[in-house]
């Protein structure tokens, strides 16, 4: 069943149209990766399902219209979003950072899941009264994964978590989004350059070019298309 | 000795009220990033009303709560509908419709309650304490009391509340925040009423030294803005003790510095103006604005 499906979705900004009528599903307990080359659209369709972008078109989430709803109603239903450059709250410590992830949360369960974050991320709990700041660009992203998992998301956004990290940051960060999919079952959209590090962890891929969905399938099938990887991938 | 205690003491009572009334700017500031020229007028039309309240017979303690609440849910409506549709706008355009709040309210109070002087209630009683030669009423340790019940309740609500830290985020990443369900606009709506609510006690504390009248707050809100600058306009802390430190240096300054005497007292808080922007233009406890490329 298709937690998230995405119908005909145009966005932009101001007179500039960005998407020109994508649609795509993402299946409950699946990671799905959106590929393509910078200003492909990639971030604009991550913001229009967090409503930060004005949008037409229709998107369904766990079966409830949430075109055009705003970003806190979205975030209230489950979704959380880790946006491109981490969003950090720099000023803020790492557990308020975690706190803030919790923001619409009105169960008591928070103050135990910023501990099951550090015990997923034991780096952050070593610096929990730090201001997140002073974090190294790793630690960063790292963060920006708990304090989005702090929701207790249905479903996670990832835009470009790769972005600025060394290489074997970047293995081990995907090793971590590998081990939550299998403990949790967390849904998944990431949006990735680095294609062949993302069809590693992705179940279903999508290929993005200026603003239309040019190839979508499962992640091995568009590994093995060589056409596809030649023409969009670049590899 | 004695004669200079009872100066600093003095500085300190004029001082605090400086202080919340930098304390209001520093909280526009920090939640919307606009320097509020307007706080002093939207303090003294919140007085006025305090002062039509108890001319009607309210009791004075119960018409400065009243108030209160008027200028809290006033500074809400002022950001709604005033400011937010130039957020985003360039820094000039912001100052110039700051600037038109101002003379709207001064405007507006003295149309509604013309330019006469007018007096207004001591909330405090009119004891003078007296220890050893250093004279104090009531009406002084009352402001410094009630301005450290404000820093407290403040300190407590940006650092252990849920909404004080929400607060705190929508000011530092607005993006950010509303990623993580937060209301930006809301926030900053909060901002602006708490910073409404705390100039009009600021009013309604410095009345009883002045008199009531539209242009009240003209130089209150200079030395405001000479605290608020030499604090950091970021730092809350900095908004008190710069307050302080100009309450005392100005008070210090009139007595002490001949030429300066009563009259010409407010160049004092200029003169702090010019000197921080020289040397430390991020004021004591500001941030300096760092960013990485």
């Amino acid at each position: 069943m298709s937690l998230l499906e995405v119908a005909d979705l145009q966005a932009g900004y101001g007179p500039v149209r960005v998407l020109e009528g994508l649609s795509f599903d993402v299946a409950e307990g699946q990671t799905a990766v959106i590929l393509g080359a910078n200003g492909a659209g990639k971030t604009t369709t991550l913001r229009a399902l967090s409503g930060m972008v004005a949008n037409k078109g229709r998107i369904t989430f766990a079966g409830a219209d949430i075109t055009n709803a705003t970003p806190d109603a979205i975030v209230r239903r489950g979704v959380a979003h880790v946006p491109q450059g981490r969003g950090t709250f720099v000023q803020q410590t790492v557990d308020e950072n975690l706190r803030l992830g919790a923001y619409t949360r009105r169960d008591s369960g928070v103050r135990a899941d910023t501990e099951r974050m550090y015990a997923l991320f034991p780096r952050l709990g070593e610096r929990r009264g730090q201001a997140a700041g002073s974090l190294s660009g790793g630690e960063q992203q790292m963060l920006a994964i708990a304090r989005a998992l702090m929701l207790r998301p249905k479903l996670l956004l990832l835009d470009e978590p790769s972005l600025g990290l060394a290489p074997i940051v970047v293995q081990e960060l995907f090793r971590t989004l590998v081990d939550l999919k299998k403990e949790t079952g967390l849904t998944m959209l990431l949006v990735e350059q680095n294609a062949n590090l993302a069809l590693d962890v992705a179940d279903q891929a999508y290929v993005l070019e200026t603003g239309s969905i040019v190839f979508g399938g499962r992640a091995d099938e568009v590994r093995a298309d060589e056409s596809v990887r030649r023409a969009y991938l670049g590899y | 000795m004695a004669h200079f205690v009872q100066q600093v003491l003095d500085g300190l009572a004029s001082g605090a009220i400086y202080a919340s009334l930098a304390l209001a700017l520093v909280l526009i500031f920090r939640s919307t990033h606009i320097v509020n020229f307007a706080q002093g007028e939207m303090a003294m039309f919140a007085t006025f009303i305090a002062w039509q309240l108890f001319t009607w017979g309210v009791p004075v303690w119960a018409a400065i709560a009243a108030t209160l609440v008027v200028a809290f849910l006033g500074g809400m409506a002022v950001e709604r509908m005033v400011i937010r549709p130039v957020e985003g706008s360039s820094e000039l355009t912001i100052v110039i419709v700051t600037l038109g709040l101002l003379l709207v309210f001064n405007q507006g109070a003295g149309w509604i309650w013309d330019f006469i002087i007018k007096q207004f209630p001591n909330p405090f009683p009119a004891h003078v304490f007296d220890v050893g030669g250093v004279r104090t009423t009531a009406h002084t340790a009352g402001v410094v009391a009630v301005l450290l019940l404000i820093v407290l309740g403040l300190w407590a609500l940006f650092q252990h509340t849920k909404i004080g830290l929400a607060m705190r985020a929508a000011a530092e990443n607005p993006e950010s925040s509303r990623l993580v369900g937060i209301r930006v606009g809301r926030m900053m709506m909060l901002g602006w009423g708490l910073a409404a609510a705390l100039g009009a006690l600021a009013g309604c504390l410095v009345a009883p030294r002045l008199f009531l009248e539209p242009n009240m707050m003209f130089s209150v809100t200079i030395y405001a803005f000479a605290a608020a600058t030499l604090g950091g306009f970021d730092s809350p802390g900095g908004a008190v003790l710069g307050g302080l430190i100009v309450g005392v240096t100005e008070n210090l300054a009139g007595t002490y510095i001949p030429f300066i005497h009563q009259d010409l007292k407010i160049l004092v808080p200029l003169l702090v103006i010019v000197a921080v922007l020289l040397v430390r233009p991020n004021g004591l406890f500001g941030h300096r604005e760092v960013v990485r490329v």
